[in-house]
């Protein structure tokens, strides 16, 4: 458990060493003033629809660009070998470096409080609403990052990891877009599996298990395949 | 202290290391030498655990490398090939991160990394990144990150390929004061490395252990012929058949010489044959009047013996493949 921290706080250093945590912060907020500002006085409503409504997708292009170098470049520099002979588990290992990365979103999608400070001044928002849907895009970050890790875990070069978690993201986010010429059945299942859908509740206040168990499960899911990922390596060499 | 039986490992098809055992007792000093590709940095790699083995065992330090995989890598240092390390890190934070990876008591951490920072002459380059500081420094913190904990087994891939001339004899004399107290297993693919400084040489290719002895035995094995070089002026087929004359003489051999008028031959002896092949070869020299300029003997060395255990083999392998 020591040893996990010790690679979540190197993982965080070596994001505020270099200039990756500085520039997506930066763009993210840049781009989440944009659309939590553009629409707020036409809508004339006290509330961070805008802002929520365009998370989902920020989060696939956001992401990666923060997962995308978790194990990639520990195999590309070799370091992975310093790393894993060392007396830690690959668990541990796992977890500090997913543990960094939420840590880095955590502090992007906090830095968005002047949004909720300037609606509490202009009007009378839902500070419920406003509560879980922050929760639920926290936990919708981190079931992005987790499919992050795992496309780190399973290719060796971080452009590579990149493009796959974003396209495994997209298909996750853009997967309930096409429901509506789907027979019903079907797309009730898929409609379960859109990332986002699960997500409208929460931003709307309403806390519903079945939303938090299906984050829960595609963290515990990919991470699972990471550390499957990893530990295979071992013995394919 | 290591035990290996029967260690094989098997890149999908081909086999990277195939069926080795070796045992290495406390405090030895083992070069595992080959070239490049022979399977030395694979089973370093199963030593550390890094990469499990197809098949056999390994135990280290008295646990099995594969159940008690922490233990294992507890009781062991090392330098990956290459020396791999996180370069946006600067070097006191490097060592320091790598303490408590390694778990040293909050006690002892002062004093070992006083310890690892002067024993491996880091001080100047403390603060420093460790992409930024030259290969031998790179070399050294790869050392000292390795030595930091005081393992009893230390392994090193290849410590000190990529350096000058200069920082080499550091890092050997360093491996020497290491390995005086330390079970060390180091490869390379350096002769006069393993000869300077190992007690036992383990020589591997194409994934098998071909020979294991100390410097002196290898080098004795494959110098039971005698070989004399000499140089003279005269008629090269005239040398050629009073040299072969000799009764002691095994064979004689043509060498190119770019001056001219010069003769030289590579005079080799009867395997068993006593008496002193430099003494037999002036004296027809000199009987023929012919002006003598060089006469040495040739010693067969390490390298020789390498060269006929990882060579020989690998000229036929590949004339097998051309033909099929």
């Amino acid at each position: 458990m020591r040893k996990g921290l010790t690679v979540c706080s190197r993982e965080l250093s070596s994001y505020f060493n270099s200039p990756v945590a500085y520039i997506v912060i930066v763009v993210y907020l840049l781009i989440c003033g944009w659309f939590f500002a553009a629409n707020l006085f036409f809508d004339r409503q006290a509330s961070l629809r805008g802002f929520f409504a365009m998370a989902p997708l920020m989060f696939v292009f956001f992401v990666p660009a923060i997962s995308m170098g978790l194990l990639a470049e520990e195999q590309k520099h070799g370091t992975a070998e310093l790393l894993f002979t060392y007396p830690v588990t690959s668990f541990a290992v796992i977890a500090g470096k997913y543990g960094a990365a939420l840590v880095l979103m955590s502090l992007a999608v906090l830095l968005t409080f002047p949004y909720v400070l300037t609606i509490v001044s202009l009007g009378n928002p839902d500070l419920g609403a406003l509560f879980s849907g922050y929760f639920g895009l926290l936990l919708m970050g981190a079931a992005f990052m987790a499919v992050g890790l795992w496309a780190s875990s399973t290719v060796k070069n971080q452009l590579s990891a990149f493009i796959l978690s974003f396209l495994v993201s997209f298909c996750l986010f853009i997967i309930d877009k096409f429901i509506a010429w789907m027979p019903p059945p079907l797309a009730r299942v898929i409609g379960y599996f859109s990332i986002e859908n699960h997500f409208k509740a929460l931003s709307r206040g309403v806390i519903d298990s079945r939303d938090l168990v299906y984050y829960l499960s595609v963290i515990v899911f990919f991470f699972c395949w990471s550390l499957y990922n990893v530990q295979r390596r071992k013995w394919r060499g | 202290m290591i035990t290996v039986t029967s260690l094989s490992k098997y890149y999908g098809r081909q086999a990277a290391v195939d069926d080795i055992s070796f045992e290495v007792p406390k405090g030895q000093i083992l070069g595992l030498l080959g070239p490049n590709g022979a399977g030395k940095s694979t089973t370093m790699r199963m030593l550390t655990g890094y990469l499990a083995p197809t098949s056999g065992s390994i135990s280290v330090a008295g646990h099995d490398v594969l159940t008690e995989s922490l233990a294992v890598r507890r009781a062991i240092g090392y330098l990956p090939e290459n020396n791999p390390l996180y370069d946006d890190m600067n070097v006191l934070d490097h060592l320091q991160f790598v303490v408590r990876m390694r778990e040293i008591p909050a006690a002892q951490v002062r004093e070992r990394l006083r310890s690892v920072i002067d024993v491996c002459g880091l001080r100047e380059v403390l603060e420093k990144s460790a992409g930024q500081i030259s290969k031998g420094y790179r070399q050294r913190l790869g050392l000292a990150q390795a030595i930091i904990h005081d393992p009893p087994v230390l392994i090193l891939d290849e410590p000190t390929s990529g350096l000058d001339p200069n920082q080499i004899g550091e890092i050997r004399q360093l491996i020497k004061t290491l390995g005086s107290e330390k079970t060390l297993i180091l490869s390379t693919h350096i002769l006069p490395e393993v000869q300077s400084t190992c007690d036992r040489i383990l020589i591997m290719n194409r994934g098998k252990l071909v020979a294991d002895g100390s410097p002196d035995e290898l080098a004795a094995r494959a110098g039971s012929e005698e070989i004399v070089r000499v140089l003279f002026k005269g008629q090269p087929a005239a040398g050629l058949e009073k040299l072969q004359a000799i009764p002691a003489v095994a064979r004689v051999e043509e060498l190119a010489v770019d001056e001219p008028g010069v003769t030289g031959m590579l005079v080799i002896g009867r395997e068993g044959e006593a008496g002193d092949l430099r003494e037999l070869v002036y004296e027809v020299v000199r009987d023929e009047g012919w002006p003598l300029l060089e006469l040495y003997r040739q010693r067969l060395s390490l390298e020789d013996v390498f060269k006929q255990l990882t060579l020989g083999e690998n000229v036929d392998e590949d004339d097998v493949r051309r033909v099929a």
